[in-house]
């Protein structure tokens, strides 16, 4: 706050009572002219948006007919084990390659560069690539089965729940980097004498991870995970791009159920599935937004 | 021996985290250089590695490449936009708060913030609706703006952490010499904060040349 009044100087140049609080005010003003563009941006695409929809979704009407709509409770279920299974199977792998790529090797370096990759490229052509891989007639993937045991591979995408498996790989190929990289610097930060006393005391590499490197890391886990929770709820390209839902709309989440109304021009059916996750997404949010207020 | 095996076991992580990370990427290469008939065979390798194929996307021989060069000159030119309103968008907003310390500055970055706890595919509903009503849609301008949104908060937020460890020494000499806000922020701000920016630039024109979800939703 000092640095304000140190604008003060400037007035006593003119040495009328007038002007000390005009310059203090100018440089306010200023502030608030150079915030004004990212406010603006704010209200217009992020806050009229949100309040619109919500107000779109006020029939009750809606909601019958979106419980009515047969694919929306495998729907539900769809999304609600994507986020467990998914989340939870990316954050053990994110865990275990931190401990990875940790290590000290020049080649162990060059190695985490080529593992930024999947998040590094843009979503589409790498998902589509997936999509032939999985194919069960010429795709990759089943060629390679069928050269190995002769046997025809499984018709992936073609059945609801290893389909939506798939979805689930391409979302964790996609986003482990990521994460990968964040509790990287989680462990980075350790002290390393705390690695160099428990090995002192004969520690084995289970009692370091248990007695050092968990606790100093597990807030960081349960944050990144709350996190990317609320992320994976959004997330539409893994299932869409893969599956574009289907079979028979069996694979839905509710992310991309959620714009399949748009396309079909029905938005207040869309604003209502939205709406149908917010008990779900709500205490995820407060409870993000509680503990970034409280680090800094 | 010890040393061997632990040795033997960072590589037993490492050849199976290289072909899950290359897979799909060696995939892709594999098809651009495959004749269509050796591409749908499943092969591993083409027998008659073709460049063919990247002739036909340059010359738009096919009937979904026939704007092809039309596409990416959209594709450039809102990545782009994207870039460059960001840029002036979150640099504005970190000068505004880092260093003037407007009031309620902080309130807005915490807003800002809060972008990212709606799930994006949640936020674009919505904000499809919202383009209608200002007739944005069907316009490279909604595709700008929808990214503009949503890069913003990551750069504000980078941004100010950037500016936040500036000496404030500089501030108050320009101050005692006089400088109005926008000559601080030009002269002094500016050319502190390049690689930052730069990095940012960066950080938007990928991520609006990746995004699909708002392309599929808006346009």
């Amino acid at each position: 706050m000092a640095a304000v009044d140190i604008a003060v100087p400037g007035g006593n140049r003119a040495l009328t009572p007038i002007s000390p609080p005009k310059r203090r005010l100018s440089w306010q003003t200023w502030g608030v002219i150079m915030l004004a563009p990212y406010v603006l941006v704010f209200l217009v695409f992020v806050l009229y948006p949100v309040s619109y929809g919500l107000w779109l979704a006020r029939h009750p009407a809606s909601y019958q007919t979106l419980f009515d709509d047969p694919v929306f409770f495998r729907t539900v279920v769809n999304t609600i084990v994507f986020l467990l299974v998914a989340v939870n199977v990316k954050f053990m792998l994110a865990l275990f390659l931190s401990g990875f790529f940790v290590h000290e090797r020049a080649w162990i370096r060059w190695l985490s560069v080529i593992f930024i990759i999947p998040w590094a490229v843009p979503a589409i052509p790498t998902i589509f690539s997936i999509r032939f891989m999985l194919n069960p007639e010429w795709g990759l993937i089943n060629s390679v089965i069928f050269r190995l045991t002769a046997q025809d591979g499984p018709n992936w995408l073609n059945n609801p729940s290893l389909a939506l498996t798939m979805a689930m790989v391409v979302h964790i190929w996609k986003a482990l980097p990521f994460w990968t990289l964040i509790l990287m610097a989680g462990r980075l930060a350790i002290p390393r004498e705390l690695y160099e006393a428990s090995s002192v005391d004969g520690a084995s590499a289970w009692q370091k991870f248990k007695f050092v490197t968990w606790p100093s890391i597990r807030t960081l886990y349960l944050t990144s995970t709350l996190l990317s929770m609320i992320w994976t709820l959004g997330d539409f390209n893994s299932v869409y791009l893969l599956t574009g839902g289907g079979p028979a709309d069996l694979t839905h989440v509710l992310a991309t159920l959620g714009i399949r109304y748009i396309r079909l021009d029905q938005v207040d059916q869309a604003m209502a599935t939205i709406v149908v996750a917010l008990p779900f997404v709500l205490p995820l949010v407060y409870f993000m937004m509680k503990r970034l207020s409280t680090n800094e | 021996m010890n040393r061997y095996w632990r040795e033997a076991r960072l590589w037993l992580v490492a050849i199976p985290v290289l072909l899950w990370t290359l897979l799909p990427i060696y995939h892709i290469f594999l098809f651009s250089i495959s004749t269509k008939d050796s591409a749908f065979s499943g092969a591993l390798w083409p027998d008659h590695p073709t460049l063919r194929n990247f002739g036909t996307v340059f010359r738009q021989e096919h009937f979904y490449l026939h704007h092809f060069w039309e596409q990416i000159w959209n594709s450039l030119w809102i990545a782009v936009a994207v870039g460059v309103l960001t840029l002036f968008i979150a640099t504005c907003a970190a000068f505004a708060i880092s260093r003037i310390k407007v009031r309620g500055g902080r309130t807005v970055m915490n807003a800002a913030l809060f972008t990212y706890f709606i799930p994006a595919a949640f936020l674009a509903v919505p904000m499809y609706k919202a383009m209608g009503t200002y007739g944005l849609l069907n316009s490279r301008w909604s595709l700008v703006l929808a990214m503009v949104t949503l890069a913003s908060p990551y750069a504000i937020w980078v941004l100010k952490q950037a500016s936040d460890k500036l000496p404030w020494e500089l501030d108050e000499a320009a101050r005692i010499d006089g400088a109005t806000p926008l000559q601080l922020f030009r002269l002094v701000y500016l050319p502190l904060m390049t690689p930052s920016l730069v990095a940012i630039g960066t950080y938007a024109l990928l991520l609006a040349w990746h995004e699909y979800l708002i392309l599929a939703a808006v346009a």
